[in-house]
């Protein structure tokens, strides 16, 4: 077991508590810039999907995880900085950065506008909130036709940075490495929020509103700079999910995926970084599971493939279920507890985790 | 004329919209957890009177097949509230709003691996009869449904306000500790609330099949009547019902009097006009602030 002395308080907010911690995130990054040299074509582009999905999980993962607050409607806000950037670059003729850019900046002000008259709400008037508008975008860009295609859609435009081509199709292995160093910006800058002073609000808003409007925390204010830049960082993913798709329409942005990508999150580990990625994990390899699991079933019983419709969620569904009864913390949460099961041997207690139940009062008398 | 038969069909809607709206309610009221899974719920129920009641699946009689849905699901309501539920008890509301949208997902594959994903149609006595009041001429079905969703409200309203367990079940809601001390058994009640939900939603199945057909997404309609709960100030009984009939009757005229593809978005634009002007509902539950 590592002991670490703290010597100062800056120790507690450094980017990484030892040089141990550090060597590993910088042999993760080292593997994952490799990857490409390692697998085919097919599974970067899989790989590339898995990657665009944690950025949106990390979008959600602010909001909800360190902020507290629930949206069910966080594919409108992809379905905006999607349609921003293919317009942007298309019809304004923007070079693909600053277009990106724009694109989720401008997600950020929409989520931002949202947000003022939304905030007065709470807990589960929130989520119905953001699931309504989730509902409400998917129509609105059926209805908004010359700008967005209609039900036809928008092709993304081909990347090009530099004079270099970046093609979800013809070179996987640059728009790869593209998706790894907006993940590795967005992931840098996100724990560097949270060790600032605005992602501590954060922190104590979800815990507690009224004490951290007590310790003097502006509540509006912090809520609507959670929403924006969640939603900033949720635009960015809309913007490579435009070109990972390559072709895009509503059906898209459906409420299915917003209540996907909170799903994704809950999997992964709510509360941490860490979990967008597990959760993207999960949800990626999901498909390729069942898949495996049809072949060998096809195997065993000899006969043709059998092709059920809807498992896919209903898996997804179980696994959720399973996950939230027995592991609410995630997927982040089991491998922490493994981990310091090790760390302790054998010291550790079964209940060393176990969080005090609280007894809940009604929420419509304050 | 014509204004009047779509007031009548949107009512008729708006009815299914607020019986399952009235399930929402029922556990919101009674245990402050949020069921996302009750439009699933009134899926499955529609499911199980079909499968027990037309020729083609059980044949049974009609009136058996329903009291049959009614009973197995509000079994399915209360094992329900016993496996998944329970062990969530004094966790965070968002828990079991996932969890129950989880688990309306396992119930849509269930249902589909069970009937299949084609639309079933379900075999009644009154299917396909008229009643004509001078010019209007109405469905025998739609006046069925809208006649038992307005004694199924009244009768839940009573039961809320009047009796010992539904006041109870106010008590454990308002303050699960003190409900406690005061003797309440706050489990079983639970259990209770959820087995009432489920016996709603399977109404509200049974409803929402006499009028067209069925199939496993036709739970997705639990987020229009979500929203009528909401609309209506979530936690009231009448509140619900006022909700889904306004849902209701707003699609059927949107689609009638507003440009095409504005129809569909009108619940919503709707549901977020009423959020941000009474952020509560029209009924609103919430008293004052107090520290």
């Amino acid at each position: 077991m590592r002991v670490s002395f703290k010597t100062s308080y800056n120790h507690d907010i450094r980017l990484f508590a030892d040089g141990y911690q550090a060597s590993r995130y910088a042999a993760l990054v080292v593997l994952a810039v490799g990857l490409p040299f390692v697998l085919d074509d097919f599974l970067i582009g899989e790989v590339t999907g898995v990657l665009i999905w944690a950025i949106a999980g990390m979008g959600l993962m602010l909001l909800t995880g360190h902020a507290g607050q629930v949206s069910l409607g966080h594919a409108a806000f992809l379905a905006v900085g999607c349609y921003a950037h293919a317009i942007l670059m298309d019809r304004f003729g923007l070079p693909f950065l600053a277009s990106f850019a724009l694109a989720g900046v401008l997600t950020g002000i929409v989520g931002v506008l949202i947000a003022i008259p939304v905030f007065r709400l709470h807990g589960i008037y929130l989520a119905i909130a953001t699931l309504a508008l989730s509902m409400l975008v998917e129509d609105i860009i059926v209805l908004a036709e010359p700008w967005t295609g209609g039900v036809i859609g928008l092709t993304a435009p081909t990347i090009t940075i530099g004079g270099i081509d970046m093609d979800r199709f013809g070179s996987p292995d640059r728009f790869y490495w593209l998706c790894l160093a907006v993940v590795l910006l967005i992931t840098l800058g996100y724990r560097n929020i949270l060790r600032a002073p605005l992602g501590r609000a954060f922190v104590a808003i979800r815990d507690s509103e009224v004490s951290a409007q007590a310790m003097g925390v502006r509540l509006a204010w912090t809520k609507a700079a959670a929403f924006g830049l969640s939603c900033l960082i949720t635009g960015w993913a809309g913007a490579l999910l435009g070109h990972f798709f390559y072709t895009f329409n509503h059906e898209v942005f459906t409420v299915v995926v917003s209540i996907q990508l909170l799903l994704m999150i809950v999997i992964g580990g709510i509360g941490s970084i860490h979990g967008a990625f597990y959760g993207a994990l999960v949800v990626g390899m999901i498909p390729q599971a069942i898949n495996i699991g049809r072949d060998w079933i096809t195997q065993v019983i000899g006969t043709g493939g059998v092709a059920i419709p809807g498992l896919e969620t209903g898996v997804f569904g179980l696994i959720l279920v399973l996950f939230i009864l027995f592991e609410p913390q995630g997927v982040h949460g089991r491998i922490t507890k493994w981990r310091i099961y090790f760390e302790l041997f054998p010291f550790y207690r079964r209940d060393l985790f176990r969080r005090q139940r609280s007894y809940l009062k009604t929420e419509r008398i304050r | 004329m014509e204004d009047l038969q779509l007031m009548v069909g949107g009512l008729a809607n708006g009815c299914v919209y607020g019986l399952i709206a009235l399930g929402f309610v029922l556990i919101y009221k009674a245990t402050e957890q949020v069921n996302f899974a009750q439009g699933d719920m009134m899926m499955l129920g529609a499911f199980i009177a079909i499968g027990l009641g037309n020729e083609s699946h059980g044949g049974l009689p009609f009136w058996l097949a329903c009291v049959g849905a009614v009973v197995i699901m509000a079994a399915f309501g209360m094992a329900m509230e016993r496996t998944l539920l329970r062990p969530l008890f004094g966790q965070s509301q968002i828990a079991v709003v996932i969890l129950t949208i989880a688990f309306g997902f396992v119930l849509r594959f269930i249902a589909g691996a069970i009937w299949g994903h084609d639309p079933l149609v379900m075999d009644h006595p009154i299917a396909g009869t008229h009643v004509t009041f001078g010019p209007v001429v109405l469905s025998a079905d739609e006046i069925a449904v809208i006649a038992v969703t307005v004694l199924l409200t009244g009768l839940l309203y009573l039961f809320f306000s009047r009796t010992k367990l539904g006041i109870a079940m106010q008590a454990a809601s308002q303050n699960q500790l003190a409900a406690y001390y005061m003797g309440i058994p706050v489990k079983r009640i639970h259990g209770l609330t959820w087995m009432l939900a489920g016996a709603t939603a399977a109404a509200a199945g049974i409803l929402f099949a006499a009028k067209g057909s069925v199939d496993p997404s036709a739970g997705l309609l639990g987020i229009k009547a979500f929203a009528a709960a909401v609309i209506g100030g979530f936690g009231s009984l009448p509140g619900a019902l006022l909700g889904g009939l306004i849902i209701g009757l707003v699609e059927p005229f949107a689609a009638r009097y507003v440009a095409a593809g504005y129809a569909q978005i009108a619940p919503y634009a709707v549901l977020i006009l009423v959020l941000i002007f009474r952020p509560h509902g029209l009924f609103a539950q919430v008293s004052g602030k107090k520290l």
